[in-house]
């Protein structure tokens, strides 16, 4: 196996909210290799946008290191530094608000590679840019380089974002529900467009997504992490999470999920909950938080004892005493 | 069989803006009947939203109703004539208030803004009672707030803990449902819902789906579903009708939408959506993106988009026409849409 490109080591990242503390990300291990496709699923507030910025350092963490190359990303210094803030981009959620709208595409690119030195010269620079939008598929590039975001599409702003974070030859970029904006008709194309990346420059993504579906189309050969109030409760390859979900919470999601298909999502078998309401981040419960809500809740060791994260059946890894238990 | 409780006919509604006309709506009809689920299902742009709120004459002051007509059928409790029969775009003043509300209400789209952030829950449901006459006088106190608990624990509420609260302390879901719960105060028998579930959570998407199919068992209204969300769709609409560039161009019974499908465009878009068993395989986006409303394509609005366009598509644009009973569509090549879509993937 290669060197992992990027490492998390009980990481945790906490909030101050009104003089209280409130635990957004608690004790998430995980290892990206190289050239990985990842997805981070789960419902709003468990903590799957926060870790995404830590990794792309725009979060300090609270506890716990992150290491890109297996170098701290807290303390790392000088060139490693620089290669580091470059390597790791960051594609926002939101491609509405993360161009600036009084430059032109030509701007907007043409400003990363030339503070970095990638290109120099303004032919140079423009020939780099039209391959750039090429590689995202805004073509002809001519058509685009004079153009302001406000002149393209949902679908075009998030392409041009993707070739912003190009720019400086990334090897890992994160995008946040990067594709939940646009339009559903475009979404595979652009998921598609990322799956070219990894294929054509051996760029990993990690994806974080409130959309299983997607997140089995996107990560088809990598691995889906499924993440509840802050913790990782399963992780492992995409398609076995989704068909052999070990975590109750897993399950639960799945067979929340409605299907585009009448007769399949009418008949489709659903995991209650014990408790619809989820816990407030302030008030966490104890033991494995997922307790109070639980279909196969099994009493105090549940209430008591933090699952830790192990391996499960289907190559995952599940953070819960009764997935282990039914094991041995 | 009894008349629909909404008749759609040649709607037309367009809004002024600096660069020209934006044709928003283009001669839209369909109809929704006695307790029917009809869900509109379309990308951003596609004039859906416009549909509902010209319904409900809430359109802003840029748009025009060009032309068509909304006939609404109030039916009496066990009835199956209708009472009364009125002309949407005629109502006025008082009427149009009445109608608004107690005859077809709505559920907004975005959930976290519709309601005013200084009123308790309890001052909305009174607002709403009182605006629209509703158990007025002396029975107003303790009749309204009766009703009012009974439609909150309905849409699984806990009343004792909403009923005091602003609107900032109860989560999106919760809000959510509230409006629901407001929407069907004055007993409508149709309910508007534009993306109802969108920006939610996938448990609470759930729950309030299932919510809506426990009233609608309950209560009896019929829904129009405003979404882009095809899953919703299929779980909760009877009948699908998709909505391509202003107008419909394919609408029929949910399982015949989902299962043959006609137009390129609904081919298309169910094929684009990734589904938890769909093969990685089996996902094709639609090339392109929609139409720009003000400059519209000539023909077939979907021609530029569509691989299976031809000459007459560039320059005839399709009626929508009755294929199979229940079944419309609006293409020139619906007849081998299914198979040349199929060759077509297979070469590309």
């Amino acid at each position: 196996m290669s060197e992992p490109l990027i490492t998390l080591e009980h990481v945790t990242r906490t909030f101050t909210v009104k003089g209280q503390t409130i635990k957004a990300v608690d004790d998430v291990n995980l290892t990206i290799p190289q050239g990985e496709m990842l997805c981070l699923v789960g419902e709003s507030g468990c903590g799957k946008t926060t870790t995404g910025k830590m990794i792309a350092g725009l979060l300090p963490t609270s506890a716990g290191r992150i290491l890109y190359h297996g170098k701290d990303i807290a303390t790392i210094a000088g060139n490693d530094r620089k290669a580091y803030r470059l390597g790791v981009q960051m594609v926002h959620q939101d491609p509405y608000a993360s161009l600036n709208p009084t430059q032109t595409i030509y701007d907007i690119l043409a400003a990363p590679l030339q503070h970095h030195g990638f290109t120099r010269g303004e032919y140079e620079t423009k020939r780099r840019i039209c391959h750039l939008l090429e590689i995202v598929d805004l073509t002809p590039p001519d058509d685009f380089l004079e153009k302001y975001p406000h002149q393209l599409s949902g679908g075009q702003r998030q392409r041009v974002s993707v070739a912003r974070a190009l720019t400086v030859l990334p090897t890992f970029i994160v995008a946040d529900e990067a594709v939940s904006m646009v339009d559903v008709s475009i979404r595979i194309s652009l998921l598609n467009m990322f799956a070219r990346l990894k294929d054509e420059m051996g760029v990993g993504v990690l994806l974080i997504t409130h959309d299983l579906a997607l997140a089995k189309y996107f990560a088809w050969e990598g691995r889906i992490g499924v993440m509840y109030l802050g913790r990782l409760v399963e992780i492992g390859p995409a398609r076995q999470v989704v068909e052999h979900p070990q975590h109750p919470y897993t399950q639960v999601l799945l067979s929340a999920i409605p299907e585009a298909d009448p007769d399949a999502t009418r008949a489709k078998p659903r995991v209650a909950l014990r408790s619809t309401d989820m816990p407030s981040l302030l008030r966490l419960p104890t033991g494995c938080t997922f307790h109070p809500r639980c279909p196969v809740f099994a009493g105090e060791v549940c209430e008591n004892i933090v699952p830790p994260l192990e391996k499960a059946n289907w190559g995952s890894e599940a953070a819960c005493h009764l997935v282990h238990a039914n094991e041995s | 069989m009894a008349e629909p409780t909404l008749s759609v006919r040649d709607l037309s509604i367009v809004y002024q803006a600096r660069r020209g006309q934006v044709q928003a709506v283009r001669n839209i009809s369909f109809d929704v009947e006695r307790g029917e689920a009809v869900a509109l299902i379309g990308e951003s742009g596609s004039g859906k939203t416009t549909v509902g709120l010209g319904l409900m004459r809430l359109l802003p002051a840029t748009a025009n109703i060009i032309g068509g007509s909304i006939v609404y059928r109030r039916y009496k409790n066990g009835s199956n004539s209708a009472s009364r029969e009125t002309e949407v775009l005629a109502l006025k003043g008082d009427n149009l208030r009445q109608f608004r509300w107690r005859e077809c209400a709505m559920v907004f789209q975005s959930a976290l803004n519709a309601l005013n952030p200084v009123l308790r829950i309890s001052e909305h449901f009174a607002d709403t009672a009182k605006a629209h006459g509703y158990l007025s006088g002396y029975r107003q106190g303790t009749a309204l707030r009766e009703r009012s608990w009974q439609l909150l624990s309905m849409v699984r509420l806990d009343p004792e803990r909403v009923w005091r609260s602003f609107p900032h302390e109860l989560s999106g879901g919760m809000r959510q449902r509230v409006l629901i719960a407001l929407a069907l105060l004055l007993e409508p028998q149709l309910l508007i819902l534009d993306e109802p579930t969108t920006a939610l959570d996938i448990l609470t998407q759930r729950n309030i789906m299932d919510v809506l199919k426990e009233l609608r068992d309950k209560l009896g209204f019929s829904m129009l579903f405003i979404s882009h969300d095809l899953a919703l769709a299929a779980e909760l609409a009877d009948r699908v009708a998709t909505v391509y560039a202003g107008k419909i161009i394919e609408v029929g019974d949910v399982r015949t939408i989902f299962r043959r499908p006609y137009h390129p465009y609904t081919i298309g878009l169910i094929k684009a959506v990734p589904t938890l068993t769909s093969d990685k395989s089996s996902l094709v986006s639609v090339p392109g993106s929609p139409p720009d409303l003000i400059q519209l394509p000539t023909g077939c609005k979907f021609h530029p988009r569509c691989p299976l366009a031809d000459e007459r598509s560039q320059q005839e644009e399709p009626a929508l026409i009755e294929v199979e009973p229940g079944h419309h569509v609006a293409c020139w090549h619906w007849t081998h849409a299914r198979e040349a879509l199929k060759a077509y993937r297979a070469e590309t």
